[in-house]
């Protein structure tokens, strides 16, 4: 079984595209497209972002060889077909990868696309100084070759069993050799006019880039299929905040389609209650998660906080997080916080389908008692009656933080009365997202660092392929004082047996077996309490009910197949 | 007069200079990384290397030479070559905006005449209901229309404009449909049809600011008009035998307005300024909406710029004030 076999076999299959194709017709036939970012793109080169905002307002534009749609799948999109090692586009030993453009690919100013595009697209993004953001995509790629005008070769140092990471997705697309060859490395950021402007392959074509406010765009005449796109321009605004995008599609009917409406669910609700638009969620790999700080926090230990030294005074008792998983009411946090773009989860690694596991899915019935009882057995009881459980002179008493964001705010509320409950004294803290995220070391309130005892946040990976992700969770990865607080194996868990059958499934080919490989890792997470996942979060956006061929993917850009979509008549 | 003024001028210098230090020093000092907004797919040595890429490498003092040198010689230049369309700027590292990585001054113009347009025009309409109602407010002290006219100012100047916007969109917006919620930027007012356009969508964000701003201003007029009533002055005139709108029109009125000036004029900086919520609510993407953009994208060169030339603007203004009020009262003299 091929990897694609295996994931078209994975996901359930919809042939959606059928959909798109009852509304055939001439290019540019339904007028405007109004979208609405709330956050403005600001650049339309990706390479030099990396935000969310810049890569999906850029995939209107340049496009990669593939893209994924809205079940994770493969689709080819500059590329005439997925190589795999049965039709010969991937080497026996893995190490090399063969891909064809498809034929007549136009650029928007009407020269062709060659492979010599895609060659200079990896020169630029691995440039040193360049400072690309996408340059992980090129990890592990020793060359990029053109065999001929439409043949492209990639090869890698090792045998990589996925290998499609570069120009796959929309985090990966190719750029014009002709438009950007004298923005290599530092000069990149010279070249305004390409980067606000860059010429591409895709159904639209920059007419006014204004940064952090609006996009003008319009159908590209050498767009290479008949009749699309249906919208002859697009007017891509950004600025305001998510309740007023949702307002503006929902309620006004101002816009067609709204990015990102974390908004309290009955907010969404009342306000799709007007009739105007829906509201649709994208599922992806996104995990809110509860991670566990594997070692001591306490500020009495200077330079040693969080690290690696002193291991956590009761959290390493598993019997404390493992109450603490049994007590919170994952469906009740779905409920008042997420409403359509959340499910409860109980896997670090929800999806693809294929990859999750099934094994951890008691901890969806909360139960109090239980919860209780578990500490009960392990020791903790409440000896002086204020609640608060102790063993030994440990009192039960966690600092929990997270980033500020009126969802996560509620969900600490919630689930600081479900452990109060269970005796755990729960002090809450919350931190500027651009402070919690941001990398200063010299910050300590930065989720890397983690001086607290749990803290909350969200992440995914890119693309379909957990095996980076998974690896994430090495020993090696732990951030401290030596690596400048990198590394994103947040809760400190360290175990040989993971690291092994992380080294494992690096050199697993048979996509099955690196399926349950990579459920074993997840389930060692979650069962060692390294992490308590408590929702797999959906990305809602909103479009209008006269817009027609919306298909989500949180795989790729949320609007990839934005060439497919049309207007409903009236 | 003259030499005040060149006085002045020359003290502005070192007091600009310390801005823009202090500026400096206190986004250094701010916690905020450029980097927190790229999704955590990216991995750490990634954005170690985009870090790296927009200088942030550099010690202090060095980034700080480096921004005096493009503010006050590289931008100066530019500005002269797009005037005359000139080169010699050509290969001058101009200041780049770490969101965007282009010149910050060019997203400023781009980026002025919305935040002219709308917060311009509320100044405007502003002064001109603010004079009259302070006028009649304090010539019928007491009256009714004096209390609504303080309690319509009292409720102005107290609702902020993140409320009192959202409720005028849900009003005028959502439940009528007058006027739209979203301020189109790339509308082209070229004809009757676009200007109606054009005053529609302005409608609403004008009405909240004027509101603020006016209920200050007639504030300001009111009181100065209620010390002027009471003056010796006033009862000489009306003795003379002129007419009450002659003596209060042109006698209390013109020594009313001193203040008023002043503070009219100390105000104009905040057009240029902006209305950073007021733009954020009805997306006017004006120079405010600029300012809270780069604030939160930890965008420390545009943050600097913008208030820099704010500093810019309030000095000059200052200035411009006591010249002002010199003009306007031939009691004061500076030489």
């Amino acid at each position: 079984m091929t990897l694609r076999t295996l994931l078209m076999g994975a996901v359930a299959l919809t042939p959606a595209v059928a959909l798109a194709d009852a509304h055939e017709g001439e290019r540019g036939r339904d007028g405007q497209l109004n979208i609405l970012y709330w956050q403005a793109p600001s650049t339309l080169n990706p390479f030099l972002s990396g935000g969310t905002k810049e890569v999906e307002s850029a995939s209107l534009i340049i496009e990669p060889l593939v893209r994924f749609d809205n079940n994770g799948e493969m689709v080819p999109w500059l590329a005439e077909s997925i190589p795999t090692v049965e039709n010969g586009g991937l080497s026996e030993d893995l190490k090399q990868i063969t891909w064809t453009l498809k034929e007549g690919v136009m650029w928007s100013d009407g020269t062709p696309l060659t492979a010599e595009d895609a060659v200079f697209t990896w020169e630029y993004c691995t440039h040193p100084e360049g400072g690309c953001a996408q340059s992980s995509y090129f990890d592990g790629v020793t060359d990029v070759e053109a065999v001929d005008d439409r043949t492209i070769r990639v090869t890698f140092n090792v045998a990589k069993p996925y290998p499609y990471t570069a120009f796959v997705g929309s985090e990966s697309p190719i750029i014009q050799k002709a438009q950007f060859q004298d923005c290599l490395g530092a000069r990149a950021p010279e070249c305004t006019e390409a980067n606000f402007g860059p010429i591409g392959t895709g159904p639209f074509v920059v007419d006014e880039f204004r940064p952090n406010d609006v996009i003008t765009l319009s159908a590209n005449p050498n767009f290479r299929e008949e009749g699309k796109p249906a919208f002859a321009s697009v007017n891509f605004k950004g600025g305001g905040d998510a309740a007023a995008a949702a307002r503006a599609v929902l309620e006004t009917g101002e816009y067609d389609y709204a990015w990102n409406l974390q908004l309290a669910p009955e907010v969404l609700e009342q306000m799709e209650a007007a009739g105007l638009g829906t509201v649709v969620a994208a599922y992806g790999t996104s995990v809110e998660r509860i991670e566990i700080n594997q070692t001591d926090p306490s500020a009495d230990l200077g330079d040693e906080r969080s690290t690696t030294a002193h291991p956590h005074p009761f959290l390493t008792d598993q019997a404390v997080p493992a109450a603490m998983s049994k007590a919170i009411d994952r469906q009740l946090l779905v409920d008042i916080g997420y409403g359509p773009a959340g499910q409860p989860t109980c896997n670090i690694l929800p999806a693809p389908e294929a990859y999750a596991s099934t094994a951890n899915e008691d901890c969806l019935t909360p139960d109090i008692e239980a919860a209780k009882q578990m500490l009960e057995d392990a020791g903790w009881t409440d000896e002086d009656g204020d609640g608060i459980r102790e063993k030994d002179g440990v009192r039960l008493s966690v600092l929990y933080q997270t980033s500020v964001n009126a969802v996560r705010q509620d969900v600490q509320a919630l689930v600081k009365e479900a452990w109060e409950e269970i005796g755990i004294e729960t002090e809450l803290r919350s931190v500027d997202a651009s402070v919690f995220f941001g990398g200063d070391p010299s910050s300590p309130d930065t989720f890397q660092k983690f001086f607290a005892d749990v803290e909350m946040y969200t992440n995914n990976f890119a693309g379909v392929d957990p095996e980076a992700y998974m690896a994430s969770w090495k020993c090696s990865e732990i951030p401290g004082p030596d690596s400048q607080w990198q590394g994103q194996n947040i809760p400190r868990f360290c175990s040989d047996e993971y690291d092994a059958l992380v080294d494992t499934m690096a050199e697993t080919v048979d996509p099955a077996e690196r399926g349950r490989i990579a459920a074993e890792l997840n389930d060692m997470l979650v069962q060692n309490y390294a992490l308590i996942p408590i929702i797999h979060r959906g990305s809602p956006s909103a479009h209008s009910n006269s817009l027609g061929g919306v298909q989500m993917s949180d795989w790729d850009s949320e609007i990839w197949n934005a060439k497919d979509w049309y207007r409903i008549a009236e | 007069m003259l030499t005040f003024t060149f006085r002045r001028l020359l003290t502005a210098i070192p007091t600009l200079l310390f801005i823009s230090l202090i500026i400096f020093l206190l986004l250094e000092l701010a916690p905020g990384d450029p980097m927190a907004q790229v999704p955590l797919t990216v991995p750490d040595e990634v954005k170690a290397r985009m870090r790296e890429a927009l200088g942030l490498g550099e010690p202090i003092h060095v980034r700080y030479w480096k921004w005096l040198v493009q503010f006050f010689w590289v931008e100066p230049i530019h500005l002269l070559d797009a005037l005359f369309g000139t080169s010699w700027g050509e290969g001058m590292q101009r200041i780049l905006s770490w969101q965007t990585r282009s010149p910050v001054i060019d997203i400023v113009a781009q980026r002025i005449p919305q935040t002219l347009w709308v917060v311009g025009t509320a100044y405007v309409v502003a002064i001109l209901i603010a004079i009259p109602v302070g006028i009649y407010s304090a010539y019928k002290h007491y009256s009714v229309f004096d209390q609504a006219g303080t309690f319509v100012t009292m409720v102005g100047f107290s609702v902020p404009p993140f409320f009192s916007g959202v409720l005028v969109i849900v009003i005028f917006a959502v439940q009528l449909k007058w006027f739209p919620s979203i301020y189109d930027t790339t509308l082209v007012v070229d004809g009757w049809d676009a200007f109606v356009l054009q005053v529609r969508q302005m409608f609403l964000p004008v009405m909240v600011l004027a509101l603020q701003i006016t209920s200050q201003l007639s504030r300001f007029m009111r009181a100065s008009m209620l010390d002027n009533l009471n003056q010796d002055y006033v009862r000489t005139a009306r003795a003379k035998g002129l007419r009450e709108r002659t003596v209060v029109l042109v006698h209390v009125l013109r020594n009313s307005m001193i203040p008023v000036v002043t503070v009219i004029a100390l105000g104009v900086p905040s057009i240029f300024g902006g209305a950073i919520i007021t733009e954020q609510v009805f997306k006017v993407n004006g120079i405010g909406q600029l300012l809270i953009t780069a604030i939160q994208a930890a965008d420390l060169p545009t943050v600097q710029t913008l208030t820099f030339i704010f500093a810019v603007l309030i000095v000059l203004f200052n200035l411009i004030a006591d010249v002002l009020y010199g003009i306007l009262d031939p009691r004061i003299r500076y030489d």
